[in-house]
């Protein structure tokens, strides 16, 4: 079983986030920058496929050169190899461009299984997962806390809007991560020590083929950014009682904020 | 120039997502402006007659494709019959609902007809030809303005984040010839909680955290309950297997905009307040008052949580009775 693993380095989500000077990017100061929780999982269930029905697990990330440290993460983790696309024109790539790139780094490599995350949690988007599918014309199974793979199908349990389902197709096929999948490993010391030797290749649009301007010209572009309206502390309600607060809180919800 | 707008509507046994009625709200603004046709599209099986009422919101037709093949969300099979009318109708917008099934559907279809795709938006305007939405991104952190270019622009709407207005459209229903081939993914099986109102398109959310101490919500389900509202949670209390993380509010769960927002034994790491302070007002309870949750919120409230809440809870059935 070959599985593919798509990979992006984000910014922790405990991190504070200030717009830059330019103002359509972010100050990149005193960010941690860690691997896509989504991903994670997506790399957890990879390597604990891979255990059960052998094979390898190969990470592709699309980023700046830094990205590395993530790649290296999943190397660590327990992954095989990775495999890095970095190239200046990237950096105005929107998420169909990035996924258009992947999609042709997939190409060249076996796959039976790509695993990406449902969305990185700095731009949101929760496209490239599926975008990949398509350009690779894959099934995409979305959203997936538990999967079960026999006989060449894969059997996954997907959050759908109210609810659950139960899908099945024939691989290969894209799923992309839900929380609740697994609980991703730690990298362990030797897991460590051991990723330094492992094959990462940094490869170039050139060396994929893709022609950067065709590909890359993106179809959205950020004009500004801003900060959403700061909230601020408003009142505290007094009161002799939880009786006494209680009344007194429905009162202001329901005569003062109308939201009662 | 076609001057068409299509709103992808969301339903559910013939039940439209409220998102569907904010998106074909803010589809007629747009439509009215401009002197754009609204075309709401409707997929599914026994559909035809909801899809009726669509014209009250404004929509000026409505294509319905109704299939038993199509009674289940697909992306495959809703994609190719979508893609085969944006062929067709060649719109300047497409809009959806940022529900689990839009968000799926909307990249998809990016991806299909190489189209720019703004998700989960909370504003859109069109000037001069070109669309811009206002996208949260890093969780809510930031308000991203994002052009989108070439045609059609397509923008999933966060629910619960744009007015409903009623107007009047010709609503004229015409059927899409459908012909689908054998879905590559199958549903075998359906486990839908019925009822359950998601927590991105409640009106009042009463979430508890940590403060919880357990997976006994029952305090927090019944504030919930005479509110007609749903129930949240922080990632504590979801890490804690308290509750399910289709509940989780956060950066890494869901991002809510209701017009009440009931944060109970959460102390507000950034990446909680990320994914609820553009609810309309915010009431923190919790019983240490150093807790960063209340310098965000509109009222506080220090005290024990398991007191304060049933008390609530008495004070709300009191006032709606």
């Amino acid at each position: 079983m070959d599985i593919i693993v798509l990979l992006k380095q984000v910014p922790s989500t405990e991190s504070m986030i200030e717009i830059a000077d330019d103002g359509v990017s972010i100050k990149p100061d005193g960010i941690k920058w860690i691997l896509n929780p989504y991903d994670e999982f997506a790399v957890e269930e990879a390597l604990r496929i891979r255990e059960a029905q052998g094979g390898s697990v190969t990470i592709i990330s699309a980023g700046p050169e830094k990205a590395a440290e993530a790649v290296r993460t999943a190397l660590a983790m327990g992954a095989d190899k990775g495999v890095l696309i970095t190239d200046p024109a990237l950096k105005n790539y929107d998420g169909l461009g990035t996924a258009k790139v992947l999609a042709q780094a997939v190409k060249e490599l076996p796959h039976d299984l790509i695993i990406a995350g449902q969305r990185a949690v700095d731009d949101d988007n929760y496209l490239v997962g599926a975008a990949v599918a398509e350009k690779l014309g894959l099934p995409l199974i979305s959203m997936v806390f538990q999967e079960e793979i026999q006989d060449g199908r894969i059997t996954c349990h997907k959050t759908v809007d109210g609810g659950s389902v139960v899908v099945e197709a024939a691989l290969p096929v894209l799923f992309t991560t839900q929380k609740g999948l697994n609980e991703p490993r730690y990298a362990s010391l030797p897991g460590i020590m051991k990723a330094k030797k492992k094959p990462l290749d940094t490869k170039s649009l050139a060396d994929l083929g893709v022609d950067p301007v065709e590909v890359g010209d993106p179809k959205t572009k950020v004009k500004s950014l801003k900060t959403p309206p700061e909230r601020t502390a408003g009142r505290m309600i007094e009161g002799e009682s939880s009786t006494e607060k209680a009344a007194a809180l429905v009162k202001a919800l329901h005569e003062e904020a109308k939201v009662i | 120039m076609s001057n068409v707008i299509l709103v992808i509507a969301d339903q559910t046994d013939g039940q439209f997502r409220k998102v569907t009625y904010e998106a074909l709200s803010e589809g007629k603004k747009i439509a009215s402006a401009n002197g754009f046709e609204l075309v709401a599209v409707v997929l599914g099986s026994n559909v035809a007659e909801a899809a009726g009422t669509l014209g009250q919101y404004g929509a000026d037709r409505v294509m319905v494709a109704d299939n038993p093949g199509l009674a289940d969300f697909s992306s495959a099979a809703y994609g190719e019959v979508i893609s085969g009318l944006i062929e067709k109708e060649a719109p300047e917008l497409v809009l959806f609902g940022a529900t689990v099934q839009g968000k799926e559907l909307s990249a998809c279809l990016a991806a299909r007809c190489d189209a720019a795709l703004a998700t989960d938006c909370i504003a859109i305007s069109w000037e001069n030809g070109v669309a811009t939405a206002t996208r949260p991104i890093y969780g809510g952190k930031v308000l991203a303005a994002v052009q989108l270019d070439g045609s059609p622009g397509m923008v999933s709407l966060r629910p619960n984040a744009m007015e409903i207005v009623q107007s009047e459209g010709a609503g004229v229903v015409e059927s899409i010839d459908v012909t689908l081939t054998d879905p590559p993914v199958k549903l075998l099986e359906k486990n839908m909680e019925t009822g359950k109102i998601d927590i991105t398109e409640a009106d009042a959310v009463v979430a508890g955290g940590r403060g919880m101490g357990g997976s006994d919500y029952a305090v927090i389900e019944k504030l919930a309950q005479v509110l007609g509202g749903a129930v949240g949670a922080s990632r504590a209390a979801v890490d804690e297997g308290w509750r399910s993380h289709a509940d989780q509010v956060g950066q890494t769960g869901k991002v809510v905009s209701p017009s009440l927002y009931i944060a109970c034994g959460i102390s507000g790491a950034i990446q909680h307040l990320a994914g609820m302070s553009s609810a309309k007002v915010i009431v923190a309870i919790n019983k240490d008052p150093e807790a960063p949750i209340f310098l965000k919120s509109d009222y506080g409230v220090v005290g024990d949580l398991f007191e304060l809440v049933p008390a609530i809870t008495e004070e709300v059935d009191k006032l709606k009775s």
